[in-house]
């Protein structure tokens, strides 16, 4: 961004010309990254305490690494995100396209039906889960792994396909319908105007919506707290029940290892987004 | 349509219409909770001072967050609207990497920042003997900046701006700049055109980006349990008791169901506000 100040001067439309408004956004950047830099360096901090520097080490890595709770909590994590992205990404993409599509008795009810698990506060879809699971159903809990995930990974799935639904459907809220009926009036049949003209337009918002489901599923606390039980503990879990025990370089470490696995796969997602943007690496 | 339908009928709708039918109950052992078609969990929440005051207490704190959020996201979505098309990508994602690192992680981050001994407190004694302040006042006293309401709003804004930015930037993207252009060429000012151009044009996202913050908020749990310490909790930290240590489910339930239908009466004040339907095109 050095260019910045050697160029002609400013027309009225460029405001990303605008140096307040540069130092301001440089300002909440900077403010964004320091807690996660600092969390980050401090992993490395040879102190118990945590609070000054005290010199390099790597030992509370390996303290992590060797926590086996830790790591079974961290695969458990890894798997109900991916099967939930899987599972919420069809079926959302389905709903968009149904609402976007087609005109049908209540929909704005339907809507607002499939708008709810957004709209609800997670602490109350929360602990609907742990009445739901635990008590009322009696939903079996003594199943092998990977089953024994298949109730978080439910209500997972519930609050993150709406989700991948609204982006989408957002994002096929700007297609010219005239491009369809123009593929058709070309001869192509329905299947083949989807493949063609309307997915090639949907798939950013199926690339962007897909993203969105893992996060939250992965960055999930709330719902997966009260869901999962002593051996169906997530990696987020896990590092609360951490955290809550006491403040140690332990936690920076291993939360530093989650912030470059989901730093490192946000880069490759923009990536195979935008493939002709090489300068987003 | 079916998959998609019965998922949540049974996933999400069974699961609260029995956190519902236990808001009308009462425990009557350890385990079992019987549904009397009792009142009293609703009542005890809105008479009792305690639970007035956290109802209270978490609105005016998520109200706060979410126009701090707006703020700040603004005119940073801004910024990168108009960026040059190059740079576009690499902003938004300065901006939306933090969304992607765990929330948990984020507010453990910020105990570090704030607390006695935390950097918050380093860079302002810094600044405080820089300026030789210590030698007027004597020397620097940190602040208590942990276990609060600052912190607990602090925690909020800095945990959800970047997901108030998605929307924001989308609706300001979508904009047609000509439109500016026409506002400009027609000789309103740089900020009537803002007011009267691009804030209506751009209202969809704004109420989208306000809406997807402050209800996440409202219901917040994480950021005021680990930030706010036990003078600081909000409505979501006393149904998280209740489910948990207190283990007074039919209690909890009922306070669930209230903050749902603070949820529903913003959600209707929005619709009634924007003029619009309520639904997926917010």
């Amino acid at each position: 961004m050095l260019e910045m100040f050697k160029r002609a001067p400013q027309g009225p439309l460029d405001y990303s010309r605008r140096l307040w408004l540069r130092l301001f956004a440089a300002a909440i950047f900077v403010l964004l990254y320091l807690p996660i830099f600092t969390l980050v360096i401090f992993s490395f901090n040879d102190s118990k305490r945590n609070v000054v520097w005290r010199g390099f080490t790597t030992k509370y890595y390996e303290k992590a690494w060797n926590n086996d709770s830790l790591i079974e909590a961290f695969v458990n994590s890894i798997t109900i995100a991916v099967a939930s992205t899987i599972v919420s990404t069809i079926l959302g993409a389905m709903i968009a396209i149904l609402l976007w599509r087609f005109r049908f008795p209540f929909k704005a009810a339907y809507e607002g039906f499939m708008a709810l698990p957004i709209v609800i506060p997670e602490i109350c879809m929360g602990v609907a889960m742990l009445a739901f699971f635990s008590r009322v159903t009696g939903y079996p809990t003594g199943w092998m792994w990977p089953f024994n995930l298949s109730a978080i990974t439910a209500a997972h799935i519930a609050f993150t396909f709406p989700f991948v639904a609204i982006v989408i459907r957002a994002r096929m809220a700007g297609f010219n319908r005239e491009l369809e009926e123009a593929s058709k009036d070309l001869g192509a049949n329905e299947w083949q105007t989807f493949w063609n003209v309307i997915f090639p337009y949907m798939r950013p918002g199926v690339v962007a919506g897909a993203l969105l489901a893992f996060t939250l599923s992965l960055d999930d606390f709330v719902i997966t707290f009260f869901t999962s039980g002593p051996d169906t503990l997530t990696f987020p879990v896990k590092v609360y029940s951490m955290v809550r025990f006491s403040v140690t370089p332990e936690v920076n470490a291993a939360s530093t290892i989650l912030v470059i696995i989901t730093v490192v796969l946000t880069l490759i997602a923009m990536r195979l987004q935008a493939p002709d943007k090489t300068e987003v690496a | 349509m079916i998959p998609g339908t019965a998922w949540l009928v049974l996933f999400f709708l069974a699961p609260l219409a029995i956190i519902w039918a236990i808001s009308f109950g009462e425990n009557t052992s350890l385990v079992k909770t019987e549904i009397t078609g009792t009142l009293d969990n609703y009542w005890r929440a809105l008479s009792d001072v305690v639970y007035l005051k956290i109802i209270w207490k978490s609105l005016w704190i998520s109200l706060l967050s979410t126009a701090l959020c707006l703020a700040i996201a603004y005119p940073i979505s801004f910024l990168i609207s108009f960026a040059k098309d190059k740079w576009k990508p690499l902003l938004l994602m300065i901006v939306i990497l933090p969304f992607w690192i765990n929330l948990l992680i984020r507010t453990y981050a910020l105990i570090a920042v704030f607390r006695t001994r935390g950097f918050a407190n380093f860079g302002l004694e810094w600044i405080y003997n820089t300026l030789q302040l210590d030698h007027l006042f004597g020397a620097f006293e940190p602040l208590p900046l942990l276990y609060n309401n600052f912190a607990v709003i602090a925690g909020l804004v800095y945990v959800f701006m970047p997901f108030m930015v998605l929307p924001l930037y989308a609706s300001i993207e979508r904009l047609d700049k000509s439109y500016l252009e026409a506002s400009l060429d027609l000789g309103a000012s740089q900020s009537r055109t803002f007011w009267s151009v691009t804030v209506p044009l751009t209202m969809p996202g704004i109420v989208s980006g306000l809406i997807l913050v402050f209800i996440p908020m409202l219901g917040s749990f994480l950021t005021p349990d680990l930030l706010g310490g036990t003078n600081a909790q909000m409505i979501g930290n006393v149904i998280e008791r209740q489910f948990k240590a207190a283990n007074d489910w039919p209690f909890g339930a009922a306070l669930s169901f209230l903050l749902m239908y603070v949820t529903f009466g913003a959600l209707a004040i929005r619709s009634v506000l924007s003029g619009r339907k309520s639904g997926m095109e917010v």
